[in-house]
């Protein structure tokens, strides 16, 4: 009865934020085409052949780039400024009132936008396909799966950090600066920008116990099929989430006892 | 006379946006850590770009320093000025404000485009000065007066293209109403920026120098840092920068004709 319940509201919440968000498609289209930073990075490795040093070759560095884009699409989270609009504006307390914490709103919006976005994110691939055709390659489905359970795990870890942050919210009012600083090792770190394997030593020796290289690296190099450790991995993400979650729930609760609406 | 009033209005402009903005004291703070630390990332992606190859595109790692060096000065006169005044042109326009803004007897263009100010912006530009001066004394170039005029023409001129390019796309908001994202389409194309012109593939050079000129902005500067630059790139770039700004003037009229205000 209870879980029954639950998934009408996911599921009206899903269909209510889709329908809001194919109204702005054109919006949609526009943000997919600002993630195409990863191409421009991987013309800049094949153009002056450094992949060479770290051994990937051409056709598999362009399929981890063309990966990366597209983990990066579905794992793109702005529920700080969302948060942080209607915190100000004072819409959260008629959120709060209702029997369902505002972050599944949010959450569903979020997914909602994917969808929206996953055929934009295909014609991108597509015209990439045309300009490097012999990178073309089917992964199985097996692979397939699992790097879009990976991808999702990612875009939780965003979500849930996003979310912490967005707490901060009750004490700060601004919390969208500190969302600019964690993008900052998130986008140099997560391998968006180049793989973590052609990262230097010292870097590589710690970068594994931090979220970053889950965001990112983890899920494209899976999909695109260069080596990674499928279960550690895996659990790494996991482990990350189970970490999270809980120091979200206390900061949500804690916020809320401090909430004062605004305007009131 | 006009001059000085509108340097008067200017000043007024300074004292209120700076008034409001050192409320937030905390988020000054969050944003220079934010400043450091993309500056330390970017010359971290670019020694990992040079650790297994002396040049990049015919650029050694010191030298590609001084395009990073100028990237960080317009990046921060971009966050101090252009940000937060021609984001606003987004919410004049969907709330109906821009009446109120047509109906002031000074220009409407300076109004809008310098209106606002966020101080946090000024400690990158003084990080990438900091960075420019250690790259002159390692690149060991001699500051003589030809050298520091020409650089200065360069420099202005970019920073009249990078408005420009902003300011364009701001007023195609007339139209469209939400842009937000085809801003964040700009900025991501901007990322080039950071790196030289020549390390990208022949098609990409033409495309970013063509269709948007983001090569103008810092490889031609860092060129004049460096001696290598020829006479007519530079007068090109005033010419282009001349070009832009001039269109972008006449767009702005041309696009306020077509302005029908909200809810009316």
């Amino acid at each position: 009865m209870i879980s029954n319940l639950i998934k009408r509201k996911i599921f009206t919440l899903l269909k209510v934020q889709y329908s809001n968000m194919l109204e702005y498609r054109v919006e949609i289209a526009l943000w997919a085409i600002s993630g195409i930073i990863p191409f421009f990075m991987l013309n800049i490795w094949t153009n002056n052949n450094l992949n060479e040093s770290i051994n990937i070759s051409d056709i598999m560095l362009s399929r981890y780039f063309l990966c990366a884009f597209f983990v990066r699409q579905f794992s793109v989270v702005w529920v700080v400024f969302s948060f942080e609009e209607d915190s100000l504006m004072g819409k959260v307390s008629p959120y709060l009132i209702q029997p369902l914490n505002p972050f599944f709103r949010y959450f569903a919006q979020h997914l909602a936008e994917q969808i929206t976005r996953f055929p934009f994110a295909l014609i991108i691939a597509f015209f990439f396909f045309i300009f490097n055709p012999e990178s073309i390659w089917i992964p199985n489905l097996g692979i397939l799966i699992l790097s879009i359970v990976s991808t999702f795990l990612s875009f939780l870890i965003q979500f849930l950090i996003q979310s912490i942050v967005a707490c901060l919210c009750f004490w700060t009012e601004k919390a969208s600066s500190i969302e600019r600083l964690l993008f900052i090792p998130t986008l140099f770190l997560s391998g968006l920008l180049a793989p973590v394997v052609s990262f230097p030593k010292y870097v590589k020796s710690w970068i594994y116990l931090t979220p970053f290289p889950y965001l990112i690296d983890f899920p494209a190099n899976l999909l695109s099929g260069n080596e990674t450790n499928i279960v550690g991995g895996l659990s790494m993400q996991i482990l990350w989430i189970l970490l999270l979650f809980p120091l979200f729930k206390k900061i949500w609760s804690e916020g809320t006892k401090k909430y004062t609406a605004m305007g009131s | 006379m006009i001059l000085r009033k509108y340097l008067k209005v200017y000043k007024k402009f300074l004292h209120t946006s700076f008034a409001s903005e050192l409320e937030y004291k905390t988020n000054i703070l969050v944003d220079l850590i934010t400043a450091i630390l993309s500056l330390v990332g970017s010359i971290f992606l670019l020694s990992i770009f040079f650790q297994n190859s002396g040049y990049i595109g015919g650029w050694k790692f010191e030298q590609a320093l001084i395009i990073q060096a100028i990237y960080t000065i317009l990046n921060g006169i971009t966050n101090t000025w252009f940000n937060p005044n021609l984001t606003e042109i987004v919410k004049h326009i969907r709330e109906g404000t821009l009446d109120f803004v047509l109906l002031k007897p000074i220009d409407s263009q300076f109004f809008i485009s310098l209106k606002k100010i966020n101080p946090s912006g000024f400690l990158e530009i003084m990080l990438g000065f900091l960075l420019l001066f250690f790259c002159v004394r390692i690149n060991q170039i001699d500051l003589n007066l030809i050298f520091l005029t020409l650089s200065l023409i360069t420099i202005s001129c970019s920073i009249c293209i990078l408005y420009s390019l902003w300011f364009f796309i701001s007023t195609t908001t007339i139209w469209f109403v939400k842009t937000w994202n085809a801003i964040e389409v700009l900025r991501s194309f901007l990322y080039i920026g950071r790196f030289p012109l020549n390390s990208f593939s022949f098609s990409l050079r033409i495309f970013f120098s063509v269709f948007i000129p983001i090569a103008f902005i810092t490889t031609i500067p860092s060129e004049v840092f460096l001696g290598y630059s020829v006479l007519w790139k530079i007068v090109l770039e005033v010419i282009v920068a001349t070009v832009f700004l001039i269109t972008s003037r006449k767009f702005w009229l041309f696009a306020l004709k077509f302005y029908t205000s909200a809810s009316s």
